[in-house]
């Protein structure tokens, strides 16, 4: 029987998962007769890189482009240009997406539209099995079904249930457990606690913790809550408006954050505690997020800068290394 | 906001709703749920109360029932009173109570998109409200539309006001709903998660303003929540639910530094919090439980760390452990 936990132990010091120049852009309203239409640009030209057993956690606001991100390194939708790199091969250019796709797993925000509502618990987690180990036989399969099952703190009475007779978080369990069944190496997680209670949020923030640890997982977590980000990543990547404006280990991006947009987001969330709140000191942002449709020219973030200047109106800031492993995209971050 | 709490804690509380032993139940074809069993909960003049609790406690059900509008059948009114200017709104006749909902008494809902009507324009759902409670004509209403679109900082108000709700953002389209909700310059505003929907930079403008406003109209609030961080920037009392019961209720200060009820202590121990960094999250065990399938005894019994041999027997009673400072559990002192 194949264990789960038979993986490769160790980091390296090679980018596991290398993204460059990424980009999305979907066309909207109807193409001109030149074949040119207007376009959404998703993502807009970005880059990361994620070691080995790290979780790159990707914060940013509705419509910043971080699902689209997401989806497009899994190939869930065709990036426009860029190149993704996993584990030394090209996945942007393979024909051969199946064989990838069981090393890299998804799943989604909303454990109530993710899982299949005729499919019984079994069957769910069974489909990966089929799909990618055709060669196990099927009492194999049904063990390595309870393993897993186990493993997210489910149980094997669990397996003949269906959907609609789990909790929120129960379902997120499973869904886990899909993705986790046939033993992946990246999991991109889109928001997958978002949907839940704050109890039950705890609980699968602390079992994607202990996951991570006991399997080396590497993933990319999206996410939109600051405070449960940090919880969990390293490095995290600041995205706006399609761009990434600052990149940084966890305790530097907390402690001193380099772009005028991440400062004000972190100001911006509310801490229990009244004795600090009644300290806190917001810097409140002044109008909404711009349309992707019709981004600002130059620094995407300058209307609603602050610091905002004359070359900031101008040009685009590209993202600069300023600390060891910390980059921003700020013309003022860069030359203070 | 320190300047808004030191003012209300020096004045006099004088109680502007009081809503005791309240009871609703839904009659579903699983059967009868009790969703509120015995809520108590007094708003005092020119105060933010939060109500906070997880999905399904019935925060937005005991909301819904003072202003009548929870759908009966299937729901049901049981017990209760809920006095306001003298007058029990369980009892008052519907052309009674159409001169509160929107006058006296408005609501703000968490999803702005579902809850303003699609068909018509921001301005003349404002104006409605002027026609309908203060009898104006069509274009005075309008002006007078556009006016409080200005007073909730939307800018360019006039042509806003000429906009469809698809047309406006998340946040513009709160900004939107709380322009209607105080048109009538309300004694109570109640707010239903107004910023769940909202992304941090843009919680933290409508969370300004509804604190900028409470000042100059000199309403109160209550505002119902799962995020404790919001509670702690504006609320001056707390309530939790859990189960359809108050569980707790207290001053800030009295919840957050010396709360008294284990789900209470639950409940802040499971947050993840910017300021303590990487701290392990503590999870609540377990599930909420199905409110037509509750432990015996105290509703909590079955996930509390703190349980004793009475707690599964009898219900503990809501006794005073303070001034103000109120809870529901057998427990004589706090254990943590």
């Amino acid at each position: 029987m194949v264990s789960l936990s038979e993986k490769k132990q160790g980091y390296s010091g090679e980018p596991y998962l290398s993204v460059t120049g990424l980009k999305k852009y979907f066309p909207v309203g109807r193409r001109s007769l030149t074949g040119k239409g207007a376009v959404v640009k998703a993502v807009d030209g970005i880059s990361f890189q994620l070691k080995k057993g790290q979780i790159l956690g990707l914060v940013g606001e509705s419509g910043c482009g971080k699902t689209t991100t997401g989806r497009t390194i899994l190939r869930l939708i065709e990036p426009t240009d860029g190149n993704i790199v996993f584990d030394g091969m090209d996945v942007t250019h393979t024909r051969d997406m199946k064989a990838l796709r069981k090393k890299m797993q998804f799943v989604f925000q909303d454990p109530y539209s993710s899982l299949n509502p005729r499919m019984s618990i079994f069957r769910i987690l069974k489909e990966p099995l089929d799909n990618f180990m055709g060669h196990m036989s099927r009492s194999d399969k049904k063990d390595l079904v309870v393993q897993t099952l186990q493993t997210v703190g489910l149980t094997a009475d669990h397996m003949g249930r269906f959907p609609h007779e789990f909790s929120g978080g129960q379902r997120q369990r499973v869904a886990l457990a899909r993705s986790l069944v046939c033993s992946p190496e990246l999991m991109v997680c889109d928001e997958p606690v978002s949907a839940l209670d704050v109890s039950i949020q705890a609980q699968v923030i602390n079992l994607l913790k202990r996951l991570k640890q006991e399997y080396n997982l590497s993933m990319v977590f999206i996410a939109h809550d600051l405070a449960v980000v940090e919880h969990l990543c390293d490095p995290i990547a600041v995205m706006y408006l399609g761009g990434i404006v600052e990149i940084s280990p966890k305790e530097e991006l907390y402690s001193s954050p380099l772009h005028p947009y991440t400062q004000a987001l972190l100001s911006a969330v509310p801490i229990p505690d009244p004795v600090l709140e009644r300290q806190r000191k917001v810097q409140l942002l002044t109008g909404d997020v711009p349309s992707p449709l019709n981004a600002p020219s130059g620094c995407t973030f300058h209307p609603r800068c602050p610091l905002a200047g004359e070359e900031c109106r101008l040009q685009r800031p590209q993202l600069v290394e300023i600390r060891p492993g910390h980059s921003a995209a700020c013309f003022k971050a860069a030359s203070p | 906001m320190p300047d808004n709490f030191e003012n209300i804690s020096g004045k006099i509380r004088t109680p502007i709703l009081e809503v005791r032993d309240l009871s609703v139940s839904f009659h579903l074809l699983e059967g009868v749920i009790p969703a509120v069993a015995g809520v108590d909960m007094v708003l005092n003049q020119g105060e933010v109360l939060g109500v906070v609790g997880e999905s399904g406690c019935g925060k937005s059900v005991t909301a819904k029932s003072v202003l009548r509008i929870i759908p009966c059948p299937p729901g049901s009114i049981d017990s209760g009173t809920a006095m306001f200017e003298d007058r029990n709104l369980l009892e008052l006749t519907e052309a009674e109570m159409e001169g509160v909902r929107g006058n006296k008494i408005s609501m703000i809902f968490q999803e702005p998109m579902t809850s303003l009507n699609p068909a018509f324009t921001v301005g003349d759902q404002i104006a409605e409200v002027f026609r309908f409670h203060r009898g104006m004509k069509k274009r005075e209403a309008f002006e007078r539309a556009v006016e409080e679109l200005r007073r909730v900082e939307i800018p360019d108000p006039a042509k806003r006001a000429r906009s469809y709700p698809h047309q406006l953002s998340g946040g513009m389209r709160q900004r939107a709903m709380i322009a209607i909700a105080l048109a009538c310059r309300p004694r109570i505003l109640i707010a239903d998660e107004p910023t769940t929907a909202l992304d941090v930079t843009i919680q933290a403008q409508i969370l300004n303003l509804m604190g900028q406003l409470q000042t100059d109209i000199g309403m109160s609030i209550i505002l119902i929540t799962h995020n404790l961080g919001v509670v702690a920037s504006i609320a001056d009392r707390v309530v939790i639910m859990y189960a359809g019961r108050v569980v707790e209720e207290g001053t800030i200060d009295d919840i957050f530094a010396c709360h008294h009820h284990p789900y209470t202590h639950g409940l802040l121990r499971s947050v993840p919090r910017l300021d303590r960094p990487s701290e392990d999250l503590q999870e609540i065990k377990g599930i909420v439980p199905k409110l037509n399938d509750l432990p015996r005894g105290c509703a909590f019994s079955n996930r509390c760390d703190y349980v004793m041999e009475q707690c599964r027997q009898r219900e503990p009673v809501f006794k005073p452990i303070g001034s103000g400072h109120k809870s529901r559990c057998w427990l004589e002192n706090r254990p943590w």
